[in-house]
């Protein structure tokens, strides 16, 4: 993928979800909304490094990973409204992002839940010699949970061909990194798997699309699971309604510094008619996605039962 | 017909699976090399090797998640947690992965994955290693729960389990896996409706898996007394074949439920509703429970015994509804 | 022109608190800036605005508390196209738990209390206002929390009758408390065993119950249509008094029985009348023939003479006699309490001309007979004075039209102008 195209990907996604954010405060949104804002070049980085039939397992935090693995702006905001016309139909809403088409197996608001099935999917590729690799996205807080450690232990037990993304922003939720994990070196704790591990600056799109690269090579070319730890930072609240009281405003302006667009604009100096353009454009999708939602139709309640079990199964339609 | 016990008509329902569809496989912890915790799988490595017949580490959480990452890849996994208490460490996948997935993905991801665990007390297990969750677990929408009773359901319920586009959980009664009886060649069971075990007239006996020869005993010493139980066998606990029990209370006017299961929030109350919801105007006693004690499961035999659903409790329990009481 | 407006930042989050302004009017703010500090019930939050452009106006001042979407303040936008949409009507503040269920304690609705709290909010006082009660004087005792409830005394148990049996003893009429005795549990088996003797009262209240749901459904389900037919009896009353002259008295034929036989004919040449509807119609086999009888309690029954198509004139008679004496006792059979295939009512001699009833389902047809009476005929092309009477018939659209009702009439007058036939 080229460094425009980094570039724009990442615009888009910032600039839908400060979209998300006003809705939001308008009560549009409900729910928990837990925006990447800051984090955006990690996953930018690394969808850029996967095939169209790879597999994605995110997190709860995952709006940008959506878009960029190829959802509509539409349906990601529909989902948001809960209307009909959301991916998951407005059963799901921001935490749970699906799109079976694109092997998007989304929005796990389990934190470490998501772990064992990337582990499955990739165990199912491998079974049947398929030539894929499974991307798993999580926070560093999921490293303390249990299905973390059981997660790597049986992928690298079983050389399954994923990918661990660590997107390490530093807390969980409130708690900081060095208030929650005895060991703050994250890779190490991968490595003691036997899994080759690595860092990367998680604000360099740059970078971190090389390390995804050399690591989805890797794991595919049958060399086992594999860990990418990206340092990044989240500039905004954990969710909506947080005052932020376990960090302090120096700390944030100071990552804002190394915001991952002004970082990557810096390097590609784009003109500013053609920035413009850009930013049109995405004005152009958002507010298309927006009028799309609003217009859209909610689901008949009549419906409510439905998707409990499958339609194909017996069970289907009975209540209970 | 052959004569074979609960324990080899299980793993007949595997083998014959893992033989027909190379889709599926069985994974859990020590059901490879070990042979199995209750040596059910025992030969199937041998038979089948390591790749389709897999030793986990003990991750029960992992395990079963990857069951389901590996479902949604298009396997048919059969996953063995070695027991129903272990199965705890892994709710977090059943009951927000599997089970949910469906429906909060819209209808877009259904998860084809078979759950099979070890249930009940009466082995001198104690307090971690002889529960009844089942009832638990019939609590949560999104996952079907079945227990086989008898020889012919052991084999035959898992083809159907395995048909199933949706998370099927099997509760395998510890204590019937050294029973023998005869096997139907029936094909898959039918895991929609509950069966009438015995036909009777005077009251209805409902019940499930380890708990079905209990209440044929007691139908058997009611028999000699004139008092003609009717035995139902439930075969599945989500979604609950209400209509066959009813219709059974609709004839006897008179219903007992047993269930091992802790008698609070269980089972038997959620049967029990549903007669008082449904069949209120045609009972000429209350239902009757007898259901186990509740307490930690203890060791001491007698201890044991005197907490799970006996013969005599059922007998005594059948005597109350028949005195209207 | 744009609104910065008080943001919601949760779905529990419906109220705040402006702390702190961070921009004055006339500064330039850009989209994303923190402008202000609101205090929420979790805690002070940073916000921000969503438009760049410059302040115009600050409409509330620091310390007050606003419902989630008052304008807080106006931003000029940058240019004219990138202006909001204009100032949105104020929403109703929304209630506190507490201000909701004082307005509900005094059946107020939040439409009828002008608030006067800060954005129209209705505050407890407005509410006590509206109610035209003073909060002065410290001395009003309001309810914040539901009222604890004093216990009540149990009542003394119930007889121990089972569901079951109460709901056949509902059915039968039956007092069921009459049948409980101390501890003992009253089943079914008990109430099918006692004998349908209940008191006079309740027994009637219940026979009408039961004609009251019959007739509702009849009413309800069978479109009905009615013929009528008049028929001159002269000679056939003349010819009933020759045969009753013969007969000793306890073997005297009524007119009765006459309709009965004319109506057992008819139904036998019209079988279409004759059965049942039960989604369509069934023909019967035989003619059981239903008699209203009206019982002494003041109810109706219909009790049925089976195989009424075998029995003369004479066994009519006889059955007809028997039937109303015991009708009349309650002594009916249960075989005779089952449905007839076709149903005969007259009402007393001296009643009415004519009797338009309604039909039992799942019958389908009802005949009614009116009062023998001598009344103008024309005879012969003459005006003459016959004895005559009028059958009228009741029958289902649903299973018949007008025509097959025709022909029974038909087929019953001439049935009752040949009684030597009969």
């Amino acid at each position: 993928m080229n460094e425009r195209e980094l570039l724009r990907q990442m615009l888009r996604v910032r600039r839908f979800e400060e979209r998300c954010v006003e809705l939001y405060t308008q009560t549009k949104v409900r729910g928990f909304l837990h925006v990447y804002i800051g984090e955006e070049a990690v996953a930018t980085g690394v969808m850029a490094a996967l095939n169209d039939d790879d597999s994605v397992v995110a997190t709860y935090r995952e709006h940008g990973h959506a878009l960029l693995r190829g959802m509509s702006a539409r349906s990601v905001m529909a989902e948001m409204y809960g209307k009909l016309t959301g991916c998951s139909r407005g059963r799901g809403g921001s935490m749970h992002l699906f799109d079976k088409d694109l092997n998007f197996y989304g929005g796990n608001a389990i934190v470490g839940g998501g772990l064992p099935t990337a582990v499955g999917l990739a165990l199912a590729d491998k079974m049947q010699k398929r030539d894929r690799v499974t991307v798993c996205f999580f926070g560093e807080g999921a490293m303390a949970e249990g299905e973390f450690h059981e997660s790597m232990n049986l992928a690298e037990l079983w050389q399954l061909p994923v990918l661990f993304v660590c997107e390490n922003n530093l807390y969980a939720m409130g708690t900081a990194l060095r208030r929650s994990e005895s060991e703050t070196n994250l890779p190490m704790k991968a490595a003691s798997y036997e899994m080759p591990a690595w860092s990367v600056d998680g604000m360099d799109v740059l970078a971190v699309a090389d390390s995804a690269r050399r690591a989805v090579d890797a794991v595919r070319g049958g060399g086992g699971p594999h860990f990418l730890e990206a340092r990044t930072y989240r500039f905004r609240a954990h969710s909506m309604f947080d005052p932020e009281r376990y960090r302090d405003k120096a700390e944030v302006e100071q990552w804002r510094e190394r915001d991952p667009i002004d970082l990557l604009l810096a390097k590609l100096e784009v003109p500013d008619d053609e920035l413009a353009a850009l930013e049109e454009e995405i004005r152009v999708e958002v507010e298309d996605a927006v009028d799309f939602a609003e217009n859209s139709p909610d689901e008949d309640v009549a419906d409510l039962m439905t998707f409990v079990y499958s339609p194909s199964s017996t069970v289907a339609g009975r209540l209970s | 017909m052959t004569t074979i016990s609960y324990r080899e008509a299980v793993r007949e329902g595997i083998r014959a699976a893992l033989a027909q569809d190379d889709r599926v496989f069985i994974m859990g912890e020590d059901i490879g090399e070990y042979g199995g915790c209750y040596a059910v799988t025992m030969g199937l490595l041998e038979e089948f090797g390591p790749e389709r017949v897999r030793d986990t580490p003990l991750s029960e959480s992992a395990f079963v998640g990857a069951g389901i990452g590996a479902a949604l890849g298009g396997m048919l996994p059969i996953v063995e947690i070695m027991t129903v208490n272990f199965s705890l460490l892994a709710l977090d996948q059943i009951v927000n992965t599997a089970a949910a997935l469906q429906h909060m993905s819209g209808g877009q991801f259904n998860v084809p994955l078979v759950i099979r665990m070890t249930t009940g007390a009466g082995r001198q297990l104690a307090a971690q290693h002889s529960h009844s969750f089942d009832g638990w677990y019939a609590h949560i929408p999104g996952i079907r729960v079945v227990a086989p009773a008898t020889v012919t359901d052991a084999r035959w319920m898992m083809p159907t389990a395995l048909a199933d586009p949706d998370p099927v959980l099997i509760f395998e009664h510890g204590g019937l896996y050294n029973a023998s009886g005869d096997l139907e060649d029936i094909g898959p069971v039918d895991l929609d409706h509950a069966a009438v075990r015995r036909e009777g007239g005077d009251v209805t006996l409902i019940t499930y898996g380890g708990t079905l020869p209990t209440a044929m005993s007691a139908a058997d010493t009611l028999a000699a007394d004139g008092i003609e139980a009717e035995v139902i066998d439930l075969r599945t606990l989500r979604p609950l074949d209400d209509a066959t029990f009813v219709d059974s209370v609709r004839r006897t006017h008179r219903a007992v439920v047993v269930d091992e299961g802790w008698r609070s929030g269980s089972i038997s109350a959620e049967v029990s509703a549903r007669i008082m919801e449904q069949a209120f105007y045609e009972l000429d006693a209350p239902v009757g429970r007898v259901a186990g004690k509740e307490v930690p499961t203890p060791y001491a035999r007698h201890m044991e015994q005197a907490a799970i659903p006996g013969v005599d409790d059922v007998v005594a329990g059948v005597r109350a509804a028949m005195r209207g009481e | 022109m744009g609104v910065f407006a008080m943001p919601s930042l949760g779905a529990d989050m419906d109220e705040g608190t402006l702390i702190e302004w961070l921009v004055k009017p006339g500064d330039h703010v850009r989209k994303g800036q923190v402008v202000a500090v609101i205090d929420t019930a979790k805690s002070a939050i940073d916000v921000e605005v969503f438009e760049s452009g410059t302040v115009a106006e600050l409409l509330v001042e620091p310390g007050t508390l606003v419902p989630v979407g008052t304008p807080l303040a106006r931003i000029e936008g940058e240019d004219a196209e990138s202006g909001l949409p204009p100032e949105p009507a104020r929403p109703l503040p929304p209630l506190t738990p507490p201000i909701r269920h004082l307005l509900h304690q005094y059946g107020l609705a939040p439409e009828e209390v002008h608030g006067t709290g800060d954005g129209g909010r209705i505050t407890r006082k407005d509410v006590l206002a509206a109610a035209g009660e003073s909060s002065a004087g410290g001395a009003r005792t309001v309810t914040h929390h539901a009222p604890t409830l004093q216990p009540r005394p149990v009542p003394a148990s119930r007889p121990r009758i089972t569901p079951r049996a109460r709901r056949l003893a509902r059915e039968r009429g039956v007092d069921v408390a009459t049948l409980a005795s101390g501890d003992a549990v009253v089943t079914a088996a008990v109430v099918e065993a006692i004998p349908a003797k209940p008191a006079k009262k309740d027994r009637t209240a219940a026979m009408r119950k039961v004609t009251a749901a019959l007739m509702g459904r009849a009413a309800r389900e069978i479109p009905h249509y009615y013929v009528a037919q008049t028929v001159d009896l002269t000679d056939t009353l003349d010819w009933l008094k020759q045969t009753n002259a013969a007969r000793k008295p306890r073997e005297r034929i009524l007119p009765a029985a006459l309709f009965l036989r004319a109506a057992v004919l008819a139904a036998q040449a019209v079988p279409e009348l004759n059965g049942h509807w039960d989604e369509q119609f069934q023909s019967a086999d035989g003619v059981d023939l239903g008699v209203a009888v009206a019982t002494r309690a003041g109810g109706l029954v219909t009790p049925r003479i089976v195989g009424a198509q075998d029995l003369d004139l004479s066994a009519l008679m006889s059955h007809l006699t028997d039937l109303v004496k015991r009708a009349k006792a309650g002594r009916l059979r249960g075989t005779e309490l089952q449905p007839g295939s076709i149903t005969v009512s007259s009402l007393a001699d001296g009643g009415p001309d004519a009797l338009f009833g309604v039909i039992y389902p799942p019958q389908v047809a009802l005949v009614g007979i009116g009062a023998v009476a001598q009344r103008p005929w024309v005879l012969a092309g003459e005006l003459a004075v016959r004895s005559t009477v009028t059958v009228t018939l009741a029958a289902d659209h649903r299973a018949t039209d007008g025509r097959t009702g025709a022909r029974f009439l038909a087929a019953m007058g001439e049935a009752l102008t040949q009684p030597e036939e009969l």
